[in-house]
């Protein structure tokens, strides 16, 4: 298989933004997200999951209780990565979680069994520029992409050498604050997102905080992908019935893919 | 201008999202500007001196000579601070410059209630807006504090996940203060967090072993052989073991929280049981299960339930300057009936901790005089102690 970043960059399209779902792995149970993932393949060009961490600092309510969930039925970081192995043939999938569990089982040892079950990329948010230099190697060595990510309070120097540093894209988080906000497609927004086009040549994915078609719609316009996090999460958890979650998050996804503008 | 530590051999750095890097360069500017700063320093020495009390007093306790049959023994009586424990001289510090930074809001983590008191009071001082995070475990077992900080104007949010302690109340701080960075200064209330936190705090917290080393040299003639305090986040003890690292003869000793044994997984000794880790934006010694997760800590002491501690702790046990240990909650509860009774001095049970080191056949044998931390009064901890030791109100 081509290494991660390669898959990536053929996710993106010149004519119009894509949909990234995020789903937590493991929640409600790991068949739930399995089938979620393939549910919305067909309206996503890569699928964020989570991994859970007991102490996730960038993550909102929704999110966090939704990964505490997940580890107080047992999942483990491996569980996940074998659940994503049964997902080759859908959009790449890109991992979300937090360093100390790549620390402890070693950058090298995780990197490595990620990219064996087919993982793209990873997203690191308590990873900053500066930080994680072996976890970067690792990565690089195993083919997994690592993800930068930037904040509206990253200076035009750092945008710079974040986008230097990506080799997929990088994920802009709309607000200051916490996933699972309410973002507003304003003038803040717009300046910002312009600030990093003209720092970053990689393509640009904008998430936190968007729930919405409307709102997707709107990021759409200005970046090259979308990413909905909470609001997934939350419709995951909205029904025991595997037949009816399957089929709202099917319709989430559409209703958001097809949202999103052409350019 | 020296440049504001970083990082403490390996440990240290600053593990945190994008969005709050920017606010700790200007952090890190800010207080490498005024640290040597004779304005600041002038103003915080002031109100050290005439809000705080400092110096406090370097106390012989000849009532614990006698029990444990060895001396000299002295207590640094940080006790005496305005507020009850050492936390306020960060907590004025950081406040002092938030100020100066252009800063309108104040947020605080709180275990024990101390800081976030510390914090409230200066915040009140001020006049600042001040929010406290704080576990709702915690707010039962310190309500006392809770209703301090809110007579003193503060907001005391309650943290509802996981088991409502120090942990999870340092994290929803984080979240705030990613969330309003721009209007907000977040006070960390230990040496802990990602840089400049643990670096600034131990400075301002520098203030107990200057002093004490004078009032050592002053009074016994000569340095300490041993010096003793207790270690959650390590706040107290890096401050007073700052001024003591150079000198070799000077046997350094922090003592973590066993809680109800070592052997029970439940404590909260991550420098005696932990692996390095991360958590709250620094690399250090961590409590953490097979998989990396942060495991919950657990002490009778609501300052020392905590499953991390500074970086440069870990670093001191790493190159050996400094030997960590630990005492359950019934050894720090003995002490805490100890001191007491014999010196007629109430301490916190984080203190306390530090106290119940003196038992120990170990500190029998170390030469020279013995300098205890006493970071903290035990007004706060009359509750949870009366219940322990099935004493009546």
């Amino acid at each position: 298989m081509a290494d991660g970043a390669e898959r990536l960059r053929g996710a993106f399209s010149s004519e119009r933004a894509v949909l990234v779902p995020y789903l937590m792995g493991g929640y409600p149970d790991l068949d739930a997200t399995r089938e979620a993932a393939r549910a919305v393949a067909d309206h996503a060009a890569v699928i964020e999951i989570g991994i859970p961490f007991s102490d996730p600092l960038a993550d909102g309510p929704t999110i966090q209780t939704a990964g505490q969930h997940a580890l107080d039925a047992g999942i483990r970081p491996d569980d996940i990565l074998e659940m994503i192995s049964d997902l080759r043939d859908g959009p790449p999938i890109v991992v979300m979680t937090y360093i100390n569990l790549l620390l402890h089982r070693g950058a090298r040892a995780f990197m490595e069994r990620a990219a064996a079950c087919g993982v793209a990329g990873m997203i690191v948010p308590d990873m900053p520029l500066d930080e994680g230099a072996d976890v970067r190697e690792a990565a690089r060595r195993a083919g997994v992409a690592i993800v930068p990510l930037a904040a509206p309070t990253t200076s035009e120097a750092r945008l710079a050498a974040i986008g230097a540093q990506a080799e997929a894209f990088v994920y802009l988080v709309s607000v200051a604050g916490v996933t699972g906000g309410d973002v507003a497609v304003d003038e803040h927004l717009r300046a910002f997102i312009a600030r990093a086009r003209a720092a970053i040549d990689a393509p640009i994915v904008v998430g936190f905080g968007i729930r919405t078609p409307e709102q997707a719609a709107a990021v759409g316009e200005l970046a090259d992908g979308v990413v909905v996090g909470s609001q997934f999460v939350r419709t995951m958890g909205e029904t025991t019935d595997p037949a009816a979650r399957v089929a709202a998050v099917t319709e989430s996804a559409r209703a958001l893919a097809s949202a999103l503008p052409t350019r | 201008m020296a440049e504001v530590a970083q990082r403490f051999g390996p440990f240290g750095g600053r593990f945190v999202p994008e969005t709050v890097i920017g606010a700790l360069d200007e952090l890190a500017d800010a207080y490498e500007r005024v640290r040597d700063d004779a304005e600041f320093r002038g103003e915080l020495t002031a109100l050290l001196a005439h809000f705080v009390g400092r110096p406090t007093p370097l106390y012989r306790a000849r009532g614990l000579e006698e029990v444990h049959g060895f001396g000299p023994i002295y207590l640094k009586r940080e006790d005496l601070c305005h507020t009850g424990a050492h936390k306020i001289n960060n907590a004025l510090g950081q406040v002092l410059l938030a100020r100066r930074m252009g800063k309108r809001r104040i947020i605080a983590e709180t275990g024990a209630g101390q800081h976030g008191v510390a914090t409230a009071t200066a915040a009140a001082r001020f006049g600042m807006e001040c929010c406290v995070y704080m576990g709702r475990l915690d707010m039962q077992r310190q309500r006392l504090n809770v209703i301090r900080m809110r007579m003193l104007g503060a907001e005391v949010r309650p943290v509802d996940i996981g088991t409502g302690t120090l942990k999870h109340a340092t994290s929803e701080a984080i979240r705030d203060w990613v969330t309003n960075v721009a209007s907000t200064h977040y006070v960390i209330g230990s040496a802990v967090g990602p840089a400049p936190y643990p670096e600034m705090v131990a400075d301002l917290q520098r203030v107990i072993g200057d002093e004490a080393r004078e009032q050592m040299l002053a009074d016994a003639g000569r340095l300490p052989g041993t010096i003793v305090a207790c270690v959650g986040g390590g706040s107290n003890a890096i401050g007073m073991f700052r001024a003591f690292l150079d000198d070799a003869e000077v046997g350094l000793v922090g003592v973590e929280a066993a809680g109800e044994g070592l052997e029970t997984g439940r404590h909260g000794a991550p420098l005696t049981m932990g692996e390095p880790g991360v958590l709250h934006g620094s690399y250090s010694y961590l409590l953490q299960d097979v998989d990396g997760q942060v495991a919950e800590a657990h002490s009778i002491s609501a300052g020392l339930d905590y499953p991390g501690v500074g970086p440069q702790h870990s670093h001191l046990k790493d190159i050996g300057r400094v030997r960590y240990t630990s005492v359950t909650d019934a050894q720090a509860l003995e002490a805490f009936t100890r001191l007491t009774r014999v010196e007629g001095i109430i301490p916190a049970l984080e203190s306390a901790h530090a106290l119940a080191y003196l038992a120990d056949d170990e500190a029998a044998a170390r030469s020279g005089p013995v300098l205890m931390c006493l970071s903290g009064r035990g007004d706060k901890d009359v509750d949870q102690a009366a219940a322990a030791l099935g004493i009546d109100g």
